[in-house]
């Protein structure tokens, strides 16, 4: 049972803290008001080019910071579309999605197969000798543990900073945030880049910490699962580490399932993290108010 | 511009495309379609290599490689856009291509096709495959003499008979030097998921398994996975996954297609070609057993020697009865074999084997 308890936790931590970047950038995105439906492909790019640094520098960190920046970019071109092109920004999110899964293969093309150390494993002292929990929670990368406090931390500055609540308001009425004197495309670039950020971490993980190789469209459509999480997350930072918990949770029940043996479909037991989420969303429905920001999806197109 | 216009204007480019075609280099062109990435260490690089070997062993032939074609209808245009450019012999490289290369075939007679696994043929298009239960039988045979808990893990992508054809003959290998090895399957259920295999090969070593196989396009990550953890693995389709497991490398299976390519492309310059259905094993020299890795005993090396000659000579068989499947059915009576040509209908796991095949 211990050993059960200990493999589900570490591979759930394992497959969810990519989700749950993914999922805190869609929702840095959506509270600032914009849909970003390219986070797959912002995702990729991370990957690719958190891969590329990694194989060349050799440094973990360096390639840390180059996925996380190369995803801020490449939002950046996506922010610019919806923003000051004013382009719609479902489309632009989905030609975004498929542009980064052409670029990050192209630029990736001459890494398939290549090594590289990955992810150092830093064990924490002391509390990864306490049975059970400690090798589950404590004996992971840098990035894992970096992702439940940087939940908290997009919590505490949507909540409570100067930053964080005008972004808000943005999301809500941006028509109002400029009559208090903000700009509100200023913000929403601002807060797409740092979702781009939080995108290229998403990514960087899996290819660094996770997967350890680069292939094309790595990601498998979790920057899409993200999206429904941040729905699932009713649009707040510290629900969705449940979300993404409890997703990458889901996944690594169905796999330990079948290490274990249990007699159950392989086919039947792929489909329990998405019929574990329906189940989770129909029993939340309707004792919360709907958190959607009220002008997701609209740009300011000035005041008349 | 009137339509009848159009219609001669695209005649006369067509046939412009077609003369240019005609009068191009005299010397052979062909053109390879890969599904993935010819560098992932797995499938499409063991097609990429014996495309490689080939060239080298006949500097005159041309070679259009496209990579990451999807099967359908993009496969379709590649193979069509490759004949435009003169290629008069094209390998379709991927299981899912049968149906394009069967359609283009159709249109042009005078071009080559070769398809690896294809269950269908036309008189320009050749199938090719090489059967593996003998070779996965013999990585058993020293997976089973070098794991020390007796539990072996096999990550594969879907529960389709040749994979399963493959574990059964793993688990019957490693049976048949040490009984007590038991081996879990974990099917992924998805061929390019790399987190979900990493999850899996977790999954199978917290459960104890201490060697871990792999039937998916890549072996990389799982590969990695085992040696990350200490573990053994055994490798699939290309010799270059031995690097990721310097130490708990045990051996794999490799598709090695250089000299059949070479065959081929022969083949197709002397206009000796015809339809074939090759199926190939250990005997044939496209299919090769990796080198062994430190940690497998040199008993296990004799022994997997000793048996892979008994299977040239037809002394010995990857299934031979009396076999039973993992919920006690009897599938394979005493004194008799499961036939290597209807493995298409092996759609259960042996005894031994702890996984669902459905």
């Amino acid at each position: 049972m211990a050993a059960l308890v200990r493999s589900l936790l570490s591979g759930a931590v394992l497959s969810g803290a990519p989700l749950l970047y993914a999922t805190l950038s869609e929702l840095i995105s959506q509270r600032a008001g914009i849909v970003n439906l390219g986070l797959e492909g912002v995702m990729l790019v991370g990957a690719v080019s958190g891969f590329v640094a990694a194989s060349h520098t050799g440094s973990a960190v360096v390639a840390v910071v180059v996925a996380a920046l190369a995803g801020g970019v490449f939002n950046l071109l996506f922010a610019y579309l919806v923003l000051a092109r004013r382009a719609n920004q479902l489309a632009t999110g989905l030609a975004l999605m498929f542009g980064g899964v052409g670029l990050s293969a192209l630029i990736g093309v001459r890494y398939v197969g290549s090594q590289i150390a990955g992810l150092p494993e830093l064990r924490v002292p002391i509390l990864a000798g306490i049975p059970v929990l400690g090798p589950a929670l404590f004996a992971h990368d840098a990035l894992v543990y970096a992702v439940v406090p940087l939940a908290v931390l997009i919590w505490w500055v949507l909540r409570s900073t100067r930053w964080g609540l005008t972004v808000r308001a943005v999301g809500e009425n941006p028509v109002a945030a400029f009559a208090a004197g903000r700009d509100p495309h200023v913000l929403q670039y601002q807060a797409l880049f740092v979702a781009g950020l939080l995108g290229g971490l998403a990514g960087a993980h899996l290819s660094l910490g996770v997967a350890r190789t680069w292939s094309e469209w790595m990601t498998a459509g979790r920057g899409f699962i993200a999206v429904a999480l941040v729905i699932f997350a009713r649009w707040h930072p510290l629900r969705a580490v449940g979300g993404a918990l409890l997703f990458g949770g889901a996944i690594s029940l169905q796999l330990s399932m079948q290490a274990r043996g249990v007699p159950i479909s392989p086919f039947l037991l792929d489909m329990l993290p998405y019929l574990l989420s329906l189940a989770v969303l129909a029993v939340g429905r309707g004792r919360h108010r709907h958190a959607a920001p009220g002008s997701l999806g609209r740009v300011f197109q000035g005041t008349p | 511009m009137s339509r009848s216009l159009v219609a001669i204007l695209s005649t006369l480019a067509l046939i412009a495309v077609a003369a240019t075609g005609e009068t191009a280099d005299p010397k052979l062109k062909v053109g390879v379609v890969h599904l993935g990435s010819v560098n992932d260490g797995g499938y499409n690089q063991a097609h990429a290599d014996g495309i490689a070997v080939m060239k080298k062993n006949l500097p005159e032939v041309e070679v259009i490689q496209v990579e990451n074609v999807a099967e359908g209808a993009d496969a379709e245009r590649v193979m069509e856009n490759m004949i435009r450019q003169g290629a008069r012999l094209i390998f379709a490289a991927s299981f899912g291509y049968l149906e394009p290369a069967l359609r283009v075939a159709q249109k042009y007679p005078e071009v080559k096709f070769v398809h690896p696994g294809g269950y269908k043929r036309l008189p320009n298009l050749t199938t090719y495959w090489a059967s593996t239960p003998e070779a996965f039988y013999l990585m058993g045979m020293a997976a089973g003499k070098t794991t020390k808990t007796n539990k072996i893990g096999y990550v594969v992508a879907l529960p389709i008979s040749f994979f399963l054809a493959n574990v059964n003959a793993f688990e019957l290998g490693a049976r048949a030097v040490n009984p007590r090895v038991e081996t879990r399957v974990v099917f992924t259920g998805t061929f390019l998921d790399r987190g979900k295999e990493a999850t899996a090969a977790n999954a199978l070593l917290d459960q104890g398994v201490d060697v871990l196989g792999v039937i998916v396009d890549s072996p990389i990550t799982v590969v990695q996975a085992a040696e990350k953890r200490s573990a053994y693995a055994v490798g699939f389709h290309s010799l270059a996954a031995q690097k990721f497991a310097p130490k708990g490398w045990i051996t794999g299976v490799a598709f090695t297609w250089g000299n059949l390519y070479t065959r081929f492309a022969r083949q197709v310059l002397d206009g000796t070609f015809k339809s074939e259905n090759i199926l190939g094993s250990l005997k044939d020299d496209f299919l090769t057993l990796a080198p062994f890795g430190p940690a497998v005993p040199a008993e296990a090396v004799s022994l997997v020697n000793t048996r892979k000659d008994e299977f040239a000579a037809g002394k010995a068989h990857p299934f031979q009865g009396p076999l039973r499947d993992n919920t006690g059915v009897e599938r394979v009576k005493a004194g008799e074999t499961f036939p290597l040509t209807d493995l298409a209908k092996m759609n259960w796991l042996v005894e031994g084997v702890i996984g669902q095949p459905r």
